[in-house]
């Protein structure tokens, strides 16, 4: 229903809230479909961050759609025609959830019955995704860190320092208002942070880990900037430190599978990082851990600086602008005086 | 059997939805969503496959025999922080877009993408006549 009254609407902004209600909605279902860590991600991600992200971008792109649209009706003609033979489709899946469907037959019965022997951790979610699937978990933080560096190189701005002061004086008449939320969140943004950590921390216990705790640590840091300013966050955390977490994130994931071929196992095949088997897997899956939620955090807070960054650049553009066109006409009507 | 199905067709409207969004809109914002949208209805699809009837969420308990499926979970958790990262670097192109062009709806930038081209074209043809002037 969401989604439909998302495809109807012109106006951007509106669009925007109701994605994040349905990002909500839809960590909702996960939770009632068992999958608990997935909730977790989608609830930062969809609700939280994909939401700002889009709206400091409909800032500067403006919020209302045209009417055109391109072939409205042979759009709905491919779109009838794919879902009918999806449905047809159907008929063949396995009804919903029946144990004996063939995803339950495969590698998923390992994982359950020994994970708890061969890793020793709770969390089976865990278990696979930082050590049965390390290698493929490896992937995919390679893959965010690059979406991060593909934003800076697309958004980055060079910034002279005799901007700053103009950007400041920008940032406090905006920010000024707003004193009951600031403080809201003032209260609010240590506990997310702290909730963060133990979302880390215990990943390998119950639902968390380091995918989890990178979104929701990223989160609370772009709550304050949206409340305090991109230069006073950018005062409390600094680019280039951000940047360097983003890559040694990376560097440690890496290091942890070199560290396991060096000790004479495979290529993140943990179990000879200690003396015992499931100490070691322990030791990976912590380090590992670490790396993910720090490549996430930082690369999720690198993009919004970015995003952020270019916005005050064009405000700063058109006030300028502004500023040279009053000049301007307070010129000529000068001229036109004298 | 409708019932057990349900879901499946759910994901399809989603899916579709996401899909016309993606062909028939022309703003590109809007187009992200409704690509947003069609990646949600693929990770509801694949964790609505991971469940098993009658069990709990795969974390170990002593008194719990029956959990549903864990590798799916796996698989849409990374899916989602990587889409979301993906869907950045579009926005990020978007705004460029917005800049080099000042427009975000698609038949706008057309229009002066095909503007520069005419104007290229008679550009050209011009310039090959003074050359060939100049060598005769």
């Amino acid at each position: 229903m969401v989604a439909i009254a998302i495809i109807r609407m012109k106006d951007l902004f509106a669009i925007v809230m109701l994605s994040g209600i349905y990002g909500l909605l839809s960590a909702c279902f996960f939770v009632a479909m068992d999958a608990v860590d997935v909730a977790f991600t989608e609830a930062a991600v969809g609700a939280g961050i994909s939401t700002l992200l889009m709206l400091v971008v409909i800032t500067m792109t403006g919020r209302h759609e045209n009417k055109t649209r391109h072939k409205p009706l042979s759009a709905l003609f491919v779109v009838i025609i794919t879902g009918g033979l999806l449905i047809y489709g159907t008929f063949d899946i396995p009804l919903f959830g029946s144990a004996d469907a063939p995803i339950h037959h495969h590698v998923s019965p390992r994982y359950i019955n020994d994970s708890a022997a061969e890793i020793g951790v709770p969390n089976i979610v865990t278990s696979v995704l930082a050590s049965y699937r390390a290698f493929d978990t490896f992937g995919e933080v390679v893959v965010i860190f690059t979406a991060g560096i593909g934003v800076l190189a697309l958004l980055a701005v060079v910034r002279r320092p005799e901007d700053e002061s103009e950007i400041d004086s920008i940032n406090d008449s905006m920010h000024e208002q707003h004193l009951i939320i600031r403080i809201v969140a003032k209260i609010l943004i240590p506990f997310i942070l702290l909730f963060a950590l133990y979302v880390q921390f215990h990943g390998d216990f119950g639902p968390g880990g380091g995918f989890q705790a990178g979104v929701i640590f990223a989160a609370a840091i772009i709550l304050y900037t949206m409340l305090f300013g991109l230069s006073t966050a950018r005062k409390v955390i600094n680019q280039p430190f951000i940047q360097l977490i983003a890559a040694l994130g990376v560097l440690l994931y890496g290091c942890v599978g070199i560290a396991s071929l060096l000790n004479g196992g495979n290529f993140f095949d943990y179990n000879v990082l200690a003396s015992t088997p499931i100490g070691g897997q322990h030791l990976g899956i912590l380090l590992i851990e670490w790396g993910v939620g720090c490549t996430v955090a930082s690369v999720m807070i690198l993009i919004f600086f970015n995003f952020g960054g270019r916005r005050e650049m064009q405000q700063q553009k058109t006030t300028q602008h502004k500023a040279m066109q009053t000049k301007a006409k307070q010129d000529s009507q000068i001229q036109e005086f004298l | 059997m409708l019932l057990g199905l349900f879901n499946d067709w759910i994901v399809i409207v989603l899916m579709m939805i996401g899909l016309y969004t993606v062909i028939a809109h022309g703003n590109l914002i809007k187009k992200l969503v409704g690509l947003t949208i069609f990646q949600t209805s693929v990770f509801i699809f694949y964790i609505s496959m991971a469940k098993v009837s009658g069990g709990t969420a795969p974390i170990l308990a002593d008194d719990i025999t029956k959990y549903s499926n864990p590798l799916p979970h796996v698989l849409i958790l990374t899916a989602i922080v990587v889409g979301i990262a993906t869907t950045a670097l579009g926005l990020a192109l978007v705004v460029r877009i917005k800049e080099a062009y000042n427009t975000i709806e698609e038949e706008e930038i057309q229009q002066q993408d095909n503007q520069i081209q005419t104007m290229l074209t008679q550009q050209t043809p011009s310039k090959e006549d003074n050359n060939t002037g100049e060598q005769s």
